[in-house]
Protein backbone atom coordinates (compact mmCIF):
# COMPACT_ATOMS: atom_id res chain seq x y z
CA UNK A 1 0.00 0.00 0.00
CA UNK A 2 1.31 3.40 -0.81
CA UNK A 3 0.74 7.03 -0.11
CA UNK A 4 -2.88 7.92 -0.69
CA UNK A 5 -2.29 11.28 -2.32
CA UNK A 6 -4.92 10.31 -4.83
CA UNK A 7 -7.18 12.39 -2.64
CA UNK A 8 -8.46 15.30 -4.68
CA UNK A 9 -8.94 18.46 -2.67
CA UNK A 10 -10.00 20.89 -5.41
CA UNK A 11 -9.84 24.68 -5.20
CA UNK A 12 -8.09 26.26 -2.21
CA UNK A 13 -9.41 29.51 -0.78
CA UNK A 14 -8.09 31.84 1.87
CA UNK A 15 -10.15 31.65 5.05
CA UNK A 16 -13.11 34.05 5.05
CA UNK A 17 -11.98 37.52 6.11
CA UNK A 18 -15.06 38.19 8.21
CA UNK A 19 -13.93 35.57 10.74
CA UNK A 20 -10.35 36.82 11.08
CA UNK A 21 -9.32 39.38 13.69
CA UNK A 22 -5.87 40.72 14.47
CA UNK A 23 -4.46 43.05 17.07
CA UNK A 24 -1.40 45.27 16.82
CA UNK A 25 1.15 46.98 19.01
CA UNK A 26 3.62 49.76 18.22
CA UNK A 27 6.18 47.19 17.00
CA UNK A 28 3.82 45.55 14.53
CA UNK A 29 1.41 48.29 13.50
CA UNK A 30 3.45 49.64 10.54
CA UNK A 31 3.18 46.20 8.88
CA UNK A 32 -0.60 46.27 9.12
CA UNK A 33 -0.93 49.95 8.16
CA UNK A 34 1.03 49.23 4.99
CA UNK A 35 -1.11 46.17 4.31
CA UNK A 36 -4.18 48.36 4.58
CA UNK A 37 -2.66 50.40 1.75
CA UNK A 38 -2.07 47.16 -0.23
CA UNK A 39 1.70 47.30 0.21
CA UNK A 40 3.64 44.28 1.44
CA UNK A 41 6.44 45.11 3.84
CA UNK A 42 8.49 43.32 6.48
CA UNK A 43 10.35 44.58 9.49
CA UNK A 44 13.97 45.35 8.59
CA UNK A 45 16.76 46.50 10.89
CA UNK A 46 17.57 50.08 9.89
CA UNK A 47 21.19 49.53 10.96
CA UNK A 48 22.34 46.09 9.76
CA UNK A 49 19.59 45.35 7.24
CA UNK A 50 18.48 42.00 8.72
CA UNK A 51 14.78 41.19 8.30
CA UNK A 52 12.71 39.81 11.16
CA UNK A 53 9.11 38.59 11.16
CA UNK A 54 6.95 38.99 13.12
CA UNK A 55 8.22 42.49 13.88
CA UNK A 56 9.85 42.74 17.32
CA UNK A 57 11.51 45.52 19.34
CA UNK A 58 15.16 44.57 18.71
CA UNK A 59 17.18 43.21 15.83
CA UNK A 60 18.38 39.75 16.92
CA UNK A 61 21.57 40.21 14.88
CA UNK A 62 22.78 43.61 16.13
CA UNK A 63 20.30 44.54 18.92
CA UNK A 64 19.40 47.82 17.25
CA UNK A 65 15.87 49.04 17.80
CA UNK A 66 15.80 51.14 14.63
CA UNK A 67 13.36 49.72 12.12
CA UNK A 68 12.59 50.33 8.49
CA UNK A 69 9.58 49.13 6.50
CA UNK A 70 10.64 48.79 2.86
CA UNK A 71 8.10 48.14 0.13
CA UNK A 72 8.71 44.55 -0.97
CA UNK A 73 8.05 43.17 -4.46
CA UNK A 74 5.04 41.29 -3.07
CA UNK A 75 6.26 37.98 -4.43
CA UNK A 76 7.84 34.97 -2.80
CA UNK A 77 8.43 31.24 -2.81
CA UNK A 78 6.47 28.50 -1.05
CA UNK A 79 8.79 27.22 1.72
CA UNK A 80 6.26 24.72 3.07
CA UNK A 81 2.52 24.25 3.43
CA UNK A 82 -0.32 22.08 4.71
CA UNK A 83 -3.74 21.27 3.27
CA UNK A 84 -6.68 21.58 5.64
CA UNK A 85 -10.29 20.75 4.92
CA UNK A 86 -12.41 22.26 7.67
CA UNK A 87 -13.14 25.85 8.52
CA UNK A 88 -11.65 26.25 12.00
CA UNK A 89 -14.45 28.58 13.11
CA UNK A 90 -17.45 26.37 12.32
CA UNK A 91 -16.11 22.96 11.28
CA UNK A 92 -17.73 23.15 7.84
CA UNK A 93 -16.02 21.68 4.77
CA UNK A 94 -13.57 24.29 3.54
CA UNK A 95 -10.31 23.62 1.70
CA UNK A 96 -7.53 26.01 2.63
CA UNK A 97 -3.76 25.93 2.40
CA UNK A 98 -1.72 27.39 5.27
CA UNK A 99 1.56 28.36 3.69
CA UNK A 100 4.98 29.56 4.80
CA UNK A 101 6.23 32.00 2.15
CA UNK A 102 9.85 33.07 1.83
CA UNK A 103 9.50 36.73 0.91
CA UNK A 104 11.35 38.12 -2.10
CA UNK A 105 13.37 41.22 -1.31
CA UNK A 106 14.35 39.95 2.14
CA UNK A 107 17.18 37.81 3.49
CA UNK A 108 14.87 34.81 3.84
CA UNK A 109 12.12 36.21 6.07
CA UNK A 110 9.01 34.03 6.30
CA UNK A 111 5.37 35.06 6.32
CA UNK A 112 2.69 32.55 7.37
CA UNK A 113 -0.52 32.98 5.42
CA UNK A 114 -2.98 31.24 3.09
CA UNK A 115 -2.53 30.32 -0.56
CA UNK A 116 -5.56 30.44 -2.85
CA UNK A 117 -6.41 30.82 -6.50
CA UNK A 118 -5.44 27.28 -7.47
CA UNK A 119 -6.27 23.69 -6.63
CA UNK A 120 -4.76 22.62 -3.32
CA UNK A 121 -3.50 19.54 -5.14
CA UNK A 122 -1.28 21.72 -7.35
CA UNK A 123 0.60 23.49 -4.55
CA UNK A 124 4.29 22.59 -4.36
CA UNK A 125 7.25 23.69 -2.30
CA UNK A 126 9.32 26.05 -4.45
CA UNK A 127 6.42 27.49 -6.44
CA UNK A 128 6.39 31.24 -6.99
CA UNK A 129 3.54 33.16 -5.42
CA UNK A 130 2.30 36.75 -5.37
CA UNK A 131 0.47 38.67 -2.70
CA UNK A 132 -3.28 39.19 -2.72
CA UNK A 133 -5.32 41.18 -0.21
CA UNK A 134 -8.04 39.82 2.01
CA UNK A 135 -10.13 42.36 3.98
CA UNK A 136 -10.64 41.15 7.56
CA UNK A 137 -12.41 42.46 10.66
CA UNK A 138 -12.04 46.05 11.89
CA UNK A 139 -11.01 47.35 8.45
CA UNK A 140 -7.64 45.60 8.52
CA UNK A 141 -6.33 43.82 5.41
CA UNK A 142 -4.50 40.48 5.47
CA UNK A 143 -1.81 39.63 2.93
CA UNK A 144 -2.58 36.23 1.37
CA UNK A 145 -1.02 34.61 -1.69
CA UNK A 146 -1.89 33.16 -5.11
CA UNK A 147 0.29 31.50 -7.73
CA UNK A 148 2.47 34.12 -9.45
CA UNK B 1 32.82 16.24 29.80
CA UNK B 2 30.95 14.32 32.43
CA UNK B 3 28.21 15.79 34.53
CA UNK B 4 28.87 16.60 38.20
CA UNK B 5 25.47 15.39 39.36
CA UNK B 6 25.42 12.19 37.30
CA UNK B 7 23.71 9.29 39.08
CA UNK B 8 23.40 11.36 42.26
CA UNK B 9 19.62 11.52 42.04
CA UNK B 10 17.03 8.97 41.04
CA UNK B 11 13.38 8.59 40.23
CA UNK B 12 12.00 6.36 42.98
CA UNK B 13 8.23 6.60 42.63
CA UNK B 14 5.71 6.78 39.80
CA UNK B 15 1.94 7.04 39.97
CA UNK B 16 -0.85 7.46 37.47
CA UNK B 17 -4.63 7.57 37.30
CA UNK B 18 -6.67 5.69 34.76
CA UNK B 19 -6.63 7.33 31.35
CA UNK B 20 -9.85 8.75 29.92
CA UNK B 21 -10.89 10.01 26.51
CA UNK B 22 -11.01 13.80 26.31
CA UNK B 23 -13.53 15.19 28.77
CA UNK B 24 -14.61 11.75 30.09
CA UNK B 25 -12.85 12.13 33.43
CA UNK B 26 -15.62 14.45 34.61
CA UNK B 27 -17.07 14.51 37.33
CA UNK B 28 -13.62 13.97 38.75
CA UNK B 29 -11.78 17.27 39.12
CA UNK B 30 -8.30 17.93 37.89
CA UNK B 31 -6.99 18.28 41.47
CA UNK B 32 -8.57 14.96 42.38
CA UNK B 33 -6.61 13.29 39.58
CA UNK B 34 -3.37 15.13 40.39
CA UNK B 35 -3.73 14.08 44.03
CA UNK B 36 -4.27 10.43 43.11
CA UNK B 37 -1.15 10.39 40.93
CA UNK B 38 0.98 12.05 43.63
CA UNK B 39 -0.28 9.77 46.42
CA UNK B 40 0.29 6.69 44.26
CA UNK B 41 3.80 7.88 43.43
CA UNK B 42 4.54 8.28 47.15
CA UNK B 43 3.18 4.80 47.89
CA UNK B 44 5.24 3.41 45.02
CA UNK B 45 8.35 5.05 46.47
CA UNK B 46 7.53 3.85 49.96
CA UNK B 47 7.43 7.35 51.44
CA UNK B 48 4.75 9.36 53.17
CA UNK B 49 3.13 12.33 51.46
CA UNK B 50 4.44 14.25 54.48
CA UNK B 51 7.99 13.55 53.29
CA UNK B 52 7.41 15.50 50.07
CA UNK B 53 9.04 18.92 50.29
CA UNK B 54 9.69 19.94 46.70
CA UNK B 55 7.86 20.54 43.43
CA UNK B 56 9.58 20.53 40.03
CA UNK B 57 6.95 21.29 37.41
CA UNK B 58 7.21 21.88 33.69
CA UNK B 59 4.87 23.48 31.19
CA UNK B 60 5.00 26.65 33.32
CA UNK B 61 3.33 24.67 36.14
CA UNK B 62 0.42 24.06 33.81
CA UNK B 63 -2.25 21.52 34.65
CA UNK B 64 -3.17 20.89 31.07
CA UNK B 65 -2.82 24.06 29.05
CA UNK B 66 -5.29 26.42 30.65
CA UNK B 67 -5.25 25.41 34.34
CA UNK B 68 -2.27 26.00 36.62
CA UNK B 69 -0.91 24.04 39.55
CA UNK B 70 -0.49 25.99 42.74
CA UNK B 71 1.94 24.53 45.26
CA UNK B 72 0.18 25.98 48.29
CA UNK B 73 -3.10 24.51 47.11
CA UNK B 74 -1.55 21.06 46.60
CA UNK B 75 0.07 21.27 50.06
CA UNK B 76 -3.26 22.10 51.67
CA UNK B 77 -5.13 19.48 49.62
CA UNK B 78 -2.71 16.66 50.40
CA UNK B 79 -1.30 17.67 53.79
CA UNK B 80 2.28 18.45 52.83
CA UNK B 81 3.77 20.25 55.86
CA UNK B 82 6.40 22.44 54.17
CA UNK B 83 8.33 22.87 50.92
CA UNK B 84 11.84 24.12 50.23
CA UNK B 85 11.68 24.01 46.45
CA UNK B 86 8.91 25.07 44.09
CA UNK B 87 9.97 25.74 40.50
CA UNK B 88 8.98 25.10 36.93
CA UNK B 89 10.47 24.76 33.49
CA UNK B 90 8.83 27.29 31.19
CA UNK B 91 6.73 26.92 28.05
CA UNK B 92 4.86 23.63 27.43
CA UNK B 93 5.28 19.89 27.06
CA UNK B 94 8.84 20.27 25.83
CA UNK B 95 10.03 20.22 29.42
CA UNK B 96 8.36 16.94 30.41
CA UNK B 97 11.48 14.80 30.73
CA UNK B 98 13.71 17.71 31.72
CA UNK B 99 11.66 18.27 34.87
CA UNK B 100 13.76 15.46 36.38
CA UNK B 101 16.78 17.71 35.83
CA UNK B 102 15.00 20.57 37.58
CA UNK B 103 14.24 18.24 40.49
CA UNK B 104 17.93 17.34 40.55
CA UNK B 105 18.78 21.04 40.82
CA UNK B 106 16.56 21.32 43.89
CA UNK B 107 17.95 18.16 45.46
CA UNK B 108 21.60 18.93 44.78
CA UNK B 109 21.15 22.41 46.21
CA UNK B 110 19.75 20.74 49.31
CA UNK B 111 16.52 22.71 48.98
CA UNK B 112 14.40 19.57 49.26
CA UNK B 113 14.59 15.83 49.93
CA UNK B 114 11.71 14.34 47.95
CA UNK B 115 10.57 16.25 44.90
CA UNK B 116 7.30 15.74 43.00
CA UNK B 117 6.80 16.29 39.29
CA UNK B 118 3.16 16.10 38.25
CA UNK B 119 0.96 16.63 35.21
CA UNK B 120 -2.80 16.42 35.14
CA UNK B 121 -4.90 17.01 32.10
CA UNK B 122 -8.63 17.44 31.77
CA UNK B 123 -9.81 18.51 28.35
CA UNK B 124 -13.33 19.68 28.94
CA UNK B 125 -14.82 21.26 25.82
CA UNK B 126 -13.53 24.71 26.72
CA UNK B 127 -10.04 23.34 27.47
CA UNK B 128 -9.32 21.33 24.36
CA UNK B 129 -5.63 21.27 23.57
CA UNK B 130 -5.84 20.25 19.92
CA UNK B 131 -7.17 23.62 18.83
CA UNK B 132 -5.41 25.76 21.43
CA UNK B 133 -3.73 28.01 18.87
CA UNK B 134 -6.92 28.83 17.00
CA UNK B 135 -8.97 29.33 20.16
CA UNK B 136 -6.59 31.90 21.68
CA UNK B 137 -7.62 35.54 21.64
CA UNK B 138 -5.75 37.49 18.96
CA UNK B 139 -2.62 39.26 20.16
CA UNK B 140 0.04 41.21 18.27
CA UNK B 141 2.30 38.17 17.89
CA UNK B 142 -0.20 35.44 17.07
CA UNK B 143 -1.77 37.80 14.55
CA UNK B 144 1.06 36.62 12.28
CA UNK B 145 0.02 32.97 12.67
CA UNK B 146 -3.62 32.56 13.62
CA UNK B 147 -5.12 33.99 10.39
CA UNK B 148 -3.44 31.15 8.45
CA UNK B 149 -5.75 28.60 10.07
CA UNK B 150 -2.91 26.61 11.66
CA UNK B 151 -5.19 26.08 14.62
CA UNK B 152 -3.26 23.62 16.78
CA UNK B 153 0.15 22.06 17.34
CA UNK B 154 -0.46 19.26 14.82
CA UNK B 155 -1.22 21.74 12.09
CA UNK B 156 2.09 23.49 12.73
CA UNK B 157 3.92 20.16 12.72
CA UNK B 158 2.34 19.20 9.41
CA UNK B 159 4.12 22.13 7.77
CA UNK B 160 7.45 20.92 9.22
CA UNK B 161 6.71 17.38 8.05
CA UNK B 162 6.02 18.60 4.51
CA UNK B 163 9.42 20.29 4.38
CA UNK B 164 11.08 17.10 5.62
CA UNK B 165 9.36 15.12 2.87
CA UNK B 166 10.53 17.67 0.31
CA UNK B 167 14.15 17.75 1.46
CA UNK B 168 14.74 14.08 2.21
CA UNK B 169 12.11 12.12 0.31
CA UNK B 170 10.35 11.06 3.50
CA UNK B 171 7.04 9.36 2.79
CA UNK B 172 3.80 8.87 4.66
CA UNK B 173 4.66 5.16 4.87
CA UNK B 174 7.19 6.09 7.54
CA UNK B 175 4.58 7.96 9.56
CA UNK B 176 2.29 4.96 9.22
CA UNK B 177 5.02 2.64 10.49
CA UNK B 178 5.53 4.83 13.57
CA UNK B 179 1.80 4.67 14.35
CA UNK B 180 1.57 0.92 13.65
CA UNK B 181 4.74 -0.03 15.52
CA UNK B 182 3.71 1.81 18.65
CA UNK B 183 0.15 0.51 18.30
CA UNK B 184 1.65 -2.99 18.38
CA UNK B 185 3.28 -2.06 21.69
CA UNK B 186 -0.10 -1.02 23.10
CA UNK B 187 -1.94 -4.25 22.26
CA UNK B 188 -1.19 -5.94 25.59
CA UNK B 189 -1.63 -2.86 27.74
CA UNK B 190 -4.89 -2.77 29.67
CA UNK B 191 -4.81 1.00 30.19
CA UNK B 192 -4.15 1.86 26.55
CA UNK B 193 -6.95 3.77 24.86
CA UNK B 194 -6.10 2.43 21.39
CA UNK B 195 -5.22 -1.23 21.82
CA UNK B 196 -6.59 -2.95 18.71
CA UNK B 197 -4.33 -3.91 15.80
CA UNK B 198 -4.05 -1.22 13.13
CA UNK B 199 -4.22 -2.49 9.56
CA UNK B 200 -2.84 -0.55 6.59
CA UNK B 201 -6.27 0.04 5.18
CA UNK B 202 -7.53 1.71 8.33
CA UNK B 203 -4.58 4.06 8.39
CA UNK B 204 -4.89 5.03 4.74
CA UNK B 205 -8.61 5.69 5.05
CA UNK B 206 -8.25 8.22 7.88
CA UNK B 207 -9.29 11.81 7.28
CA UNK B 208 -6.40 14.15 6.56
CA UNK B 209 -6.48 16.71 9.37
CA UNK B 210 -3.56 18.69 8.02
CA UNK B 211 -2.11 17.02 4.94
CA UNK B 212 0.47 15.36 5.07
CA UNK B 213 -0.82 14.22 8.50
CA UNK B 214 -3.96 12.17 9.00
CA UNK B 215 -6.02 11.67 12.14
CA UNK B 216 -3.91 8.76 13.41
CA UNK B 217 -0.72 10.80 13.06
CA UNK B 218 -2.19 13.05 15.74
CA UNK B 219 -1.93 11.78 19.30
CA UNK B 220 -4.86 10.95 21.52
CA UNK B 221 -6.73 13.66 23.36
CA UNK B 222 -7.03 12.22 26.83
CA UNK B 223 -7.53 13.08 30.50
CA UNK B 224 -5.62 11.76 33.48
CA UNK B 225 -2.63 12.47 35.71
CA UNK B 226 0.90 11.13 36.15
CA UNK B 227 3.42 12.00 38.87
CA UNK B 228 6.92 10.95 39.77
CA UNK B 229 9.14 11.36 42.83
CA UNK B 230 12.82 12.24 42.59
CA UNK B 231 15.24 11.99 45.51
CA UNK B 232 18.95 11.61 46.12
CA UNK B 233 20.52 8.25 45.28
CA UNK B 234 21.54 8.00 48.91
CA UNK B 235 17.93 8.30 50.13
CA UNK B 236 16.77 6.05 47.29
CA UNK B 237 18.34 3.09 49.12
CA UNK B 238 15.46 3.22 51.58
CA UNK B 239 12.80 3.27 48.88
CA UNK B 240 10.71 0.34 47.78
CA UNK B 241 12.00 -0.21 44.25
CA UNK B 242 15.44 -0.18 42.65
CA UNK B 243 16.25 3.44 41.74
CA UNK B 244 16.15 4.75 38.17
CA UNK B 245 19.33 6.82 38.30
CA UNK B 246 19.30 10.19 36.56
CA UNK B 247 22.34 9.67 34.37
CA UNK B 248 21.77 12.66 32.08
CA UNK B 249 19.17 15.41 31.95
CA UNK B 250 19.00 18.49 29.78
CA UNK B 251 16.57 21.11 28.58
CA UNK B 252 16.87 24.10 26.29
CA UNK B 253 17.40 24.60 22.58
CA UNK B 254 18.71 27.04 20.00
CA UNK B 255 17.33 30.38 18.93
CA UNK B 256 16.54 29.20 15.44
CA UNK B 257 14.23 26.43 16.69
CA UNK B 258 12.80 28.75 19.32
CA UNK B 259 10.96 30.57 16.58
CA UNK B 260 9.30 27.37 15.47
CA UNK B 261 5.87 27.28 16.91
CA UNK B 262 4.73 30.83 16.79
CA UNK B 263 6.88 32.31 14.08
CA UNK B 264 7.81 29.59 11.55
CA UNK B 265 10.89 31.69 10.89
CA UNK B 266 13.49 28.96 11.12
CA UNK B 267 15.67 28.02 8.14
CA UNK B 268 16.98 24.64 6.97
CA UNK B 269 18.03 22.32 8.48
CA UNK B 270 16.22 23.40 11.67
CA UNK B 271 12.83 23.84 9.97
CA UNK B 272 12.45 20.15 9.16
CA UNK B 273 13.69 18.98 12.54
CA UNK B 274 12.43 18.28 16.04
CA UNK B 275 14.51 21.08 17.57
CA UNK B 276 16.12 18.49 19.86
CA UNK B 277 19.66 18.40 18.49
CA UNK B 278 21.00 20.88 21.05
CA UNK B 279 19.55 18.90 23.96
CA UNK B 280 20.60 15.58 22.42
CA UNK B 281 24.19 16.77 22.01
CA UNK B 282 24.24 17.91 25.64
CA UNK B 283 22.96 14.54 26.84
CA UNK B 284 25.58 12.64 24.88
CA UNK B 285 28.26 15.00 26.18
CA UNK B 286 27.04 14.57 29.77
CA UNK B 287 27.07 10.80 29.53
CA UNK B 288 29.63 9.83 26.90
CA UNK B 289 26.93 7.63 25.41
CA UNK B 290 25.32 7.56 21.97
CA UNK B 291 21.86 6.69 20.74
CA UNK B 292 22.95 3.13 20.05
CA UNK B 293 23.72 2.63 23.74
CA UNK B 294 20.06 3.14 24.64
CA UNK B 295 18.16 -0.02 25.55
CA UNK B 296 14.89 1.73 24.64
CA UNK B 297 13.71 5.20 23.73
CA UNK B 298 10.49 6.75 24.97
CA UNK B 299 10.12 9.50 22.38
CA UNK B 300 7.50 12.22 22.85
CA UNK B 301 5.01 11.40 20.12
CA UNK B 302 2.34 14.05 19.95
CA UNK B 303 2.63 13.69 16.18
CA UNK B 304 4.13 10.76 14.31
CA UNK B 305 6.40 12.90 12.14
CA UNK B 306 8.11 14.28 15.23
CA UNK B 307 9.21 10.80 16.32
CA UNK B 308 11.03 10.45 13.03
CA UNK B 309 12.70 13.84 13.36
CA UNK B 310 13.72 13.18 16.98
CA UNK B 311 15.27 9.86 15.98
CA UNK B 312 17.43 11.87 13.58
CA UNK B 313 18.25 14.62 16.07
CA UNK B 314 19.29 12.11 18.76
CA UNK B 315 21.40 10.22 16.23
CA UNK B 316 19.55 6.91 16.03
CA UNK B 317 20.09 7.49 12.31
CA UNK B 318 21.63 10.24 10.18
CA UNK B 319 19.74 13.44 9.46
CA UNK B 320 17.41 12.83 6.55
CA UNK B 321 17.48 9.04 6.94
CA UNK B 322 14.60 8.73 9.39
CA UNK B 323 12.33 7.35 6.69
CA UNK B 324 14.52 4.35 5.92
CA UNK B 325 15.47 3.78 9.55
CA UNK B 326 11.87 3.57 10.67
CA UNK B 327 10.83 1.43 7.71
CA UNK B 328 13.61 -1.06 8.51
CA UNK B 329 11.54 -2.07 11.53
CA UNK B 330 14.14 -0.69 13.92
CA UNK B 331 11.66 0.88 16.34
CA UNK B 332 9.60 -2.27 17.00
CA UNK B 333 9.95 -4.11 20.29
CA UNK B 334 9.51 -7.42 18.46
CA UNK B 335 12.54 -6.67 16.26
CA UNK B 336 14.93 -5.72 19.03
CA UNK B 337 17.19 -8.72 18.49
CA UNK B 338 16.69 -9.24 14.77
CA UNK B 339 17.02 -5.86 13.06
CA UNK B 340 20.45 -4.26 13.03
CA UNK B 341 20.58 -1.00 14.97
CA UNK B 342 17.13 -1.56 16.42
CA UNK B 343 16.13 0.37 19.55
CA UNK B 344 12.52 -0.14 20.65
CA UNK B 345 10.59 3.14 20.70
CA UNK B 346 7.61 3.86 22.94
CA UNK B 347 7.27 0.40 24.41
CA UNK B 348 4.14 1.70 26.20
CA UNK B 349 2.34 2.69 23.01
CA UNK B 350 3.07 6.37 23.49
CA UNK B 351 0.85 9.39 23.14
CA UNK B 352 -0.44 8.01 19.87
CA UNK B 353 -1.97 4.86 21.39
CA UNK B 354 -1.79 4.59 25.16
CA UNK B 355 -2.61 8.08 26.45
CA UNK B 356 -1.42 11.64 26.21
CA UNK B 357 -0.53 13.20 29.56
CA UNK B 358 1.87 15.77 28.08
CA UNK B 359 4.91 13.53 28.23
CA UNK B 360 4.93 11.98 31.70
CA UNK B 361 3.78 8.55 30.52
CA UNK B 362 7.14 8.39 28.73
CA UNK B 363 9.07 9.05 31.95
CA UNK B 364 6.95 6.47 33.78
CA UNK B 365 7.66 3.85 31.11
CA UNK B 366 11.39 4.61 31.16
CA UNK B 367 11.37 4.04 34.94
CA UNK B 368 9.49 0.75 34.55
CA UNK B 369 11.99 -0.43 31.94
CA UNK B 370 14.91 0.39 34.25
CA UNK B 371 13.22 -1.42 37.15
CA UNK B 372 12.47 -4.43 34.97
CA UNK B 373 8.73 -4.24 35.55
CA UNK B 374 7.53 -2.97 32.15
CA UNK B 375 4.81 -4.85 30.30
CA UNK B 376 6.97 -4.95 27.17
CA UNK B 377 10.18 -5.40 29.13
CA UNK B 378 13.56 -5.07 27.41
CA UNK B 379 15.99 -7.69 28.72
CA UNK B 380 18.84 -6.17 30.76
CA UNK B 381 17.61 -2.64 30.23
CA UNK B 382 20.56 -0.50 31.26
CA UNK B 383 19.85 2.92 29.74
CA UNK B 384 16.44 4.38 28.89
CA UNK B 385 15.96 7.66 27.05
CA UNK B 386 12.82 9.73 27.38
CA UNK B 387 12.13 13.05 25.70
CA UNK B 388 9.79 16.02 26.01
CA UNK B 389 8.38 18.19 23.24
CA UNK B 390 9.10 18.97 20.40
CA UNK B 391 7.37 22.24 21.01
CA UNK B 392 8.22 25.78 21.97
CA UNK B 393 11.49 25.93 23.89
CA UNK B 394 12.64 24.48 26.13
CA UNK B 395 12.58 20.93 24.83
CA UNK B 396 14.23 18.29 26.96
CA UNK B 397 15.64 14.81 27.32
CA UNK B 398 16.46 12.41 30.14
CA UNK B 399 18.65 9.31 30.38
CA UNK B 400 17.87 6.90 33.18
CA UNK B 401 20.32 4.21 34.22
CA UNK B 402 19.97 0.99 36.14
CA UNK B 403 21.91 1.05 39.42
Amino acid sequence: MTDNRNISYGPANALPGDQIAITTNPDTEPFWEKAKARTLTACQCADCGHFRMPPSPYCPECQSSNKSWPELPGTGTVFSFAICTRNPKNGEDYVYVPVVVELDGTDGAHLVSNLGGCDADDVEIGMKVAVDWNPIKDDWVLPVFRPA
Amino acid sequence: MGWAHQDKTAIVGIGATDYYLRGKSWPRTINDMAGEAILKACADAGISIKDVDGFAYYSTAGAGYLDKFDTASLMETLGIPHVGFSATLTSGGGGASGAAGLATAGLMNEDCKYCVTVMALQQLPQHRLGVVVGAAAPNPENSFLQPSGLVGPGYLMSVLARRHMHLYGTRREAFKEIVQATREHALNRPKAIRNKPLEDEEYWSQPMLADPLCRLDFCLETDGAVAFITTTTERAKDCKHPPALIHGAAHGGTRNWGRAFAWMGMQDPDFASSGHKFVADRLWEQTGLTAKDMSCAQIYDHFSCMVLMQLEDYGFCEKGEGNDYVLSGAIRYANRDTVEGAVPVNTHGGNLNEAYIIGLTHVAEAVEQIRGTAINQIEDCEFALSTGGPASLPVSGLILRRA
